[in-house]
């Protein structure tokens, strides 16, 4: 095994991010006479659960390929057990929730040997038309539609969704010359992140629109606006460095990162609604759970993947 | 010795990870719980790693401290599992059924609580069905009387009739809830038992958590 085996650009990337953060620490640290305790106490914690974040990501990614899939697939496992523990479940189906668990090993296995064409149909095509059988042998058929709904939902997202990130490690070189998978996968999640982070700082600063009060009230469009527009700046200043995107490859990337973030942040919102949860869990002091960290990056893997995929693939 | 090692090595790389990674525990007001003995943990009961994650919740440096009160014609009921019960995991083993006159089934728990250690008790005294209380035995009532001064903190845990129910042998992942209550004594509370009772019951509505039909 090669240990650190990590593409040099990407590793330069993963001290940006440290910069980064300290760089959040410090904005907090001097502003904190004009926030309220609560506010402080929000972000500080906040801050601290990214520093743990980045410390075990930062690691993983670093180590060797099989580390880092490793650690994609136990971020899969925590969240869809994350969502199996908040929905509503029958008795009759803890055996076809221990099937839908064995995805998890299946797919990121499928990641290893890179075999593309079953990858990408596992949970899709087989998944779905198995997990369905192994209920009704089970035979109990009160809520059935609703255990089916569940678990595709729960494994598509948490388990097919997260995977393409674990994808993009394993793309073949000459699709990212300038920083392999490494680079792709550091794009995407930082972007991500960096997201969901403008937006909520348009929000506070600029917000005064509610863009969808129902789901989630603190939602505005001028932090929607504000968080695209950032991450198209840095989508665009830093695909050079860590992507094959061209100019106009690198905005569309950054336009499709900001909007498919916001519409898995309010997504996930809009489940958690229904469930009547504030948090999805209480893994991340200040974040909640897995669920509510990874929820953008449940829309924007996918769709950054393939957006990859069909341009340089 | 060498049972405190395999102990130490049981709980270290088989408990633990079990139950804080496998599983995975939402604990509310953990500050409640005894920082030392002499103490009383009751619980409700619903499988067999219930034990387990109440142990797991002591810091390390108590966890030799804490004796599961179980039932003796369950656990010793063979030599390797007497072993098991007894050395690893550090139950006290008391009798279930009626017995004869004179001889007193909570001695043992006595002399526990005498030495300064933290027993884990289920009044319920048995698993039943997943994710429901039932009717509370009088074994508690008696030891809080016979310590007035001794802590009883109430506890509801739910989660583990989802992952491990009696009479599965499959484990499921899921999230446990572990609620921990203001410690009551049976000096203070006239009524223990049903004083008991409210508190665990007040605790398991504060979150009923999602259907589970």
């Amino acid at each position: 095994m090669d240990w650190l085996d990590i593409h040099p650009a990407a590793l330069q990337a993963l001290g940006g991010i440290l910069g980064v953060l300290a760089i959040a620490n410090l904005i907090v640290f001097i502003i904190r006479g004009r926030l309220s305790k609560s506010l402080h106490h929000e972000l500080v914690s906040r801050i601290q659960s990214w520093w743990l974040m980045f410390a075990v990501f930062a690691i993983a990614m670093a180590i060797n390929r099989t580390g880092s899939l490793i650690f994609f697939a136990f971020v899969s496992f925590m969240a869809l057990k994350e969502y199996l523990s908040l929905i509503p479940s029958r008795r009759a189906d803890r055996r076809v929730m221990f099937w839908a668990y064995l995805t998890i090993p299946a797919q990121y296995l499928l990641v290893g040997y890179k075999w593309y064409g079953m990858f990408i149909i596992l949970i899709p095509v087989y998944a779905f038309l198995l997990l369905p059988m192994r209920m009704v042998l089970v035979g109990e058929t009160r809520n059935f539609l609703r255990a089916a709904g569940t678990l595709h939902w729960g494994v598509m997202a948490m388990v097919f969704s997260i995977s393409h990130v674990a994808y993009l490690l394993v793309l073949p070189e000459q699709v990212n010359p300038a920083a392999g998978g490494a680079g792709l996968v550091l794009y995407l999640v930082f972007l991500t992140q960096f997201n969901d982070v403008a937006q909520y700082c348009w929000g506070k600063l600029l917000g005064r629109r509610k863009i969808l009060p129902s789901v989630s009230p603190g939602k505005t469009v001028e932090g929607l606006i504000g968080g695209i527009a950032t991450t198209i700046v840095l989508s665009w200043s830093l695909a050079s460095w860590l992507t094959p995107l061209n100019v106009p490859q690198s905005v569309a990337a950054g336009a499709l990162i900001g909007i498919a973030g916001f519409v898995g942040d309010v997504t996930i919102s809009a489940l958690k609604r229904d469930l009547g949860v504030k948090d999805s869990g209480s893994l991340l002091p200040g974040h909640g759970g897995i669920l509510d960290r990874i929820d953008s990056l449940i829309y924007t893997a996918p769709l950054f993947f393939h957006f990859i995929y069909y341009l340089h693939g | 010795m060498v049972t405190k090692i395999a102990r130490w090595l049981f709980f270290t790389l088989i408990v633990r990870p079990l139950i804080l990674i496998v599983l995975g525990l939402n604990v509310r007001n953990r500050e409640r719980l005894p920082n030392r003995g002499p103490a009383i943990i009751a619980a409700n009961h619903n499988s067999h790693l219930d034990t387990l994650v109440l142990i797991t919740l002591m810091p390390p440096s108590l966890s030799h401290r804490v004796r599961p009160v179980a039932a003796a014609d369950y656990f010793l009921r063979n030599r390797l599992l007497a072993w098991f019960a007894k050395d690893i995991i550090g139950i006290l083993p008391i009798t279930r059924q009626r017995i004869e006159r004179g001889v007193d089934p909570l001695e043992i728990c006595d002399a526990a609580l005498k030495r300064g250690e933290i027993l884990i008790f289920f009044p319920e005294g048995t698993r039943g069905e997943p994710e429901r209380i039932n009717r509370f035995r009088r074994g508690i009532a008696h030891l809080a009387e016979r310590h007035p001064d001794v802590p009883v903190v109430p506890v509801f845990m739910r989660g583990l009739g989802k992952a491990l129910p009696k009479g599965e042998a499959l484990l499921v992942p899921f999230l446990l809830d572990v609620y921990i209550g203001e410690p009551l004594t049976g000096r203070v509370h006239a009524d223990f038992l049903n004083t008991l009772r409210a508190r665990i019951r007040s605790l398991a509505e504060t979150d009923k958590g999602p259907e589970w039909d």
